[in-house]
């Protein structure tokens, strides 16, 4: 072979990857399941090897140290034959050559390209929000500089009372700032907790000493004659002085280079089963993708840890040449606040008024647990634990393989929790004791 | 790789299976004292779970799953799969319990460890030599390890 028909033949086989998050790393273990050789080249915005992103909250809050946040060992990279580009970023992608450009000047050629890229700090136009004392909360840089922000400040102002914006705001507290939440939906995390279970969670963190407001936001960020905050004004009137404000409404996907190159975007990156865009050889997975969602059966941008590395898996193999499709997103979120652990899966607040949904709720204030269980077409389709989280796996079950329950196994279920024997006999058997040739899955 | 299947069929619910995880697992490795003192002064807690129903059990423990939901879920690089053995491993250092593999994995095979901020998993007695404790122990040869 000739040198340059070598080269064209090692870019035909070669994956680049763009991104180095969860997606990536589950891109990475996809790929090399399937094909051990090709080369992998990853490109990564951010300085340090993937990391766990959620865990920059337990840094921020000094519960471990910088050098527990690697999400795989040292030796991973090289063991997996991945060529790793940091801090770099690629300013554009050319479907037709078949190449990414980065800002360091650099043009690499793919065979197959994934776009997970993730999600970016979303910023809303809030009079005041734009110059000094704003901070994000999605990257280790925004963790160090909380850290190195938390011993010369008093107070800090979180807007947003979703995840991101509870942990920062629980985080911040341990380092001995007076926090307040700003909410605007009527309870915190309005997408995966009802009422109950917020008002639960709410209350455990009030009784540590943060402030949480809901059904208000930020009307206006004021700020003195040289620019720096002095506090927020809220729609019902009232204003509170900071030193700092943690805008934590969200992440939308960063899909601007996709657009650039042509690869069609709706809220995030349109793929199909295998991942791919419209793009032929381009895929994208995690924040930035609009992909298939189990339950609903549609596609949604679904920006949640387990989805980011299962899309990213289930790209690399398809890349990899696997053909097996995407089983679809679940949305599921287990987070803890001072000790009182959460659970929610799946739909947790059907829409009022639905007849084809039934909702069982328990709720116990004394003993601050609930367990909430929604079914549809006598099937489970998402719960809410609080308190007591043991049995969320089982339940979990439920929903992923969509079981029927029929009359006395759904009465079991709600009545006396989850349990195998309920499973149809089948899935029970392949699963647990399958014949010698079915093993594998 | 040899994974440990369950037979309904043959487990008669003896619980011998879990006492020979907590030995295994225990810094004794005597039943008795892992039962007795370690239980409680270590929060030492069995792997595997019989269920019963009825006249019907079975006991469970992590499948070491090909593709697994845990890992997925490990939001700190904890739980990982090697591709060199097939297991599911655990890495107790770096786990900040959060929960999310005991919410990911559809088979209720992660348990929270009763004193600390950490799971209980199968690591199919990764350290024993003869192989994994419950499958020895049993009685009735209801556990089998096998390559399947």
């Amino acid at each position: 072979m000739s040198v340059t028909k070598r080269k064209a033949h090692e870019d035909a086989m070669t994956y680049v990857i763009i991104g180095n998050g969860v997606a990536s790393i589950g891109a990475i273990e996809g790929i090399r399941r399937h094909d051990q050789k090709g080369k992998i080249v990853v490109i990564g915005a951010e300085d340090s090897a993937a990391y766990g992103r959620p865990l920059i909250s337990y840094l921020l809050a000094g519960k471990i140290g910088a050098n527990q946040l690697a999400l795989r060992g040292d030796d991973y990279y090289v063991k997996n034959n991945v060529e790793l580009k940091l801090g770099t970023t690629v300013t554009k992608i050319d479907t037709a050559k078949k190449a990414v450009t980065t800002d360091k000047g650099d043009t690499v050629a793919y065979g197959r390209l994934l776009i997970a890229t993730g999600g970016i700090p979303f910023i809303p136009p809030i009079p005041g929000v734009q110059g000094e004392d704003i901070y994000s909360f999605t990257t280790l840089a925004h963790a160090q500089t909380l850290i190195e922000l938390s011993s010369k400040i008093k107070r800090a102002v979180v807007i947003g009372g979703g995840l991101i914006g509870l942990k920062a705001a629980e985080s911040l507290h341990d380092r001995g700032v007076a926090v307040t939440i700003v909410e605007l939906a009527p309870r915190i995390l309005s997408a995966g907790f009802d009422e109950k279970a917020g008002a639960l969670a709410s209350n455990r963190l009030k009784k540590v000493g943060i402030e949480v407001n809901c059904g208000v936001t930020a009307k206006e960020i004021q700020r003195d004659k040289k620019g720096r905050v002095k506090g927020v004004l809220l729609t019902d009137g009232r204003f509170l002085e900071t030193d700092v404000v943690v805008v934590a409404i969200g992440v939308v996907p960063h899909s601007a280079i996709a657009k650039d190159a042509g690869i069609k975007v709706e809220r995030g990156i349109m793929v199909d089963a295998k991942l791919m865009t419209n793009a032929k050889d381009v895929y994208a997975a995690g924040d930035v993708a609009q992909a298939m969602d189990q339950l609903s059966g549609e596609h949604r941008v679904v920006p949640i840890w387990p989805n980011a590395y299962n899309q990213g898996y289930a790209s690399g193999r398809n890349m990899a040449g696997a053909k097996e499709p995407y089983q679809g997103g679940l949305p599921m979120n287990s987070i803890s606040f001072y000790g009182l652990p959460t659970i929610s899966v799946g739909v947790v607040n059907p829409p009022e008024g639905d007849k084809n949904f039934e909702v069982h709720a328990l709720l116990d204030e004394a003993k601050e647990t609930y367990r909430k269980l929604v079914f549809r077409d006598e099937k489970l389709v998402g719960y809410v634990l609080v308190g007591d989280i043991d049995k969320a796996g089982m339940f979990t079950a439920f929903i992923k393989f969509e079981m029927a329950l029929a009359g006395e196994a759904k009465d079991k279920l709600i009545n006396a929790g989850p349990e195998v024997f309920l499973w149809p006999e089948k899935l029970f058997d392949e699963t647990w004791n399958p014949a010698p040739a079915k093993a594998a899955r | 790789m040899k994974r440990v299947y369950p037979d309904k069929d043959y487990c008669i619910g003896c619980h011998i299976c879990e006492l020979a995880c907590l030995t295994a697992h225990s810094k004794s490795k005597d039943l008795i004292l892992a039962y007795t003192v370690e239980r409680g002064s270590e929060g030492l807690t069995s792997c595997k779970h019989v269920h019963e129903r009825g006249p019907t059990c079975v006991a469970l423990s992590c499948r070491h799953c090909d593709e697994p939901a845990c890992v997925a879920a490990c939001i700190s690089g904890a739980l990982q799969k090697d591709s060199e053995s097939g297991r599911t491993t655990y890495d107790r250092e770096k786990c900040v319990g959060c929960w999310s593999c005991l919410m990911a994995c559809p088979f209720g095979a992660i348990a929270r460890h009763p004193l600390e901020n950490k799971i209980v998993k199968c690591d199919l007695c990764a350290d024993r030599p003869g192989g994994p404790a419950c499958v020895a122990a049993c009685p009735n040869q209801a556990l089998k390890q096998e390559e399947r």
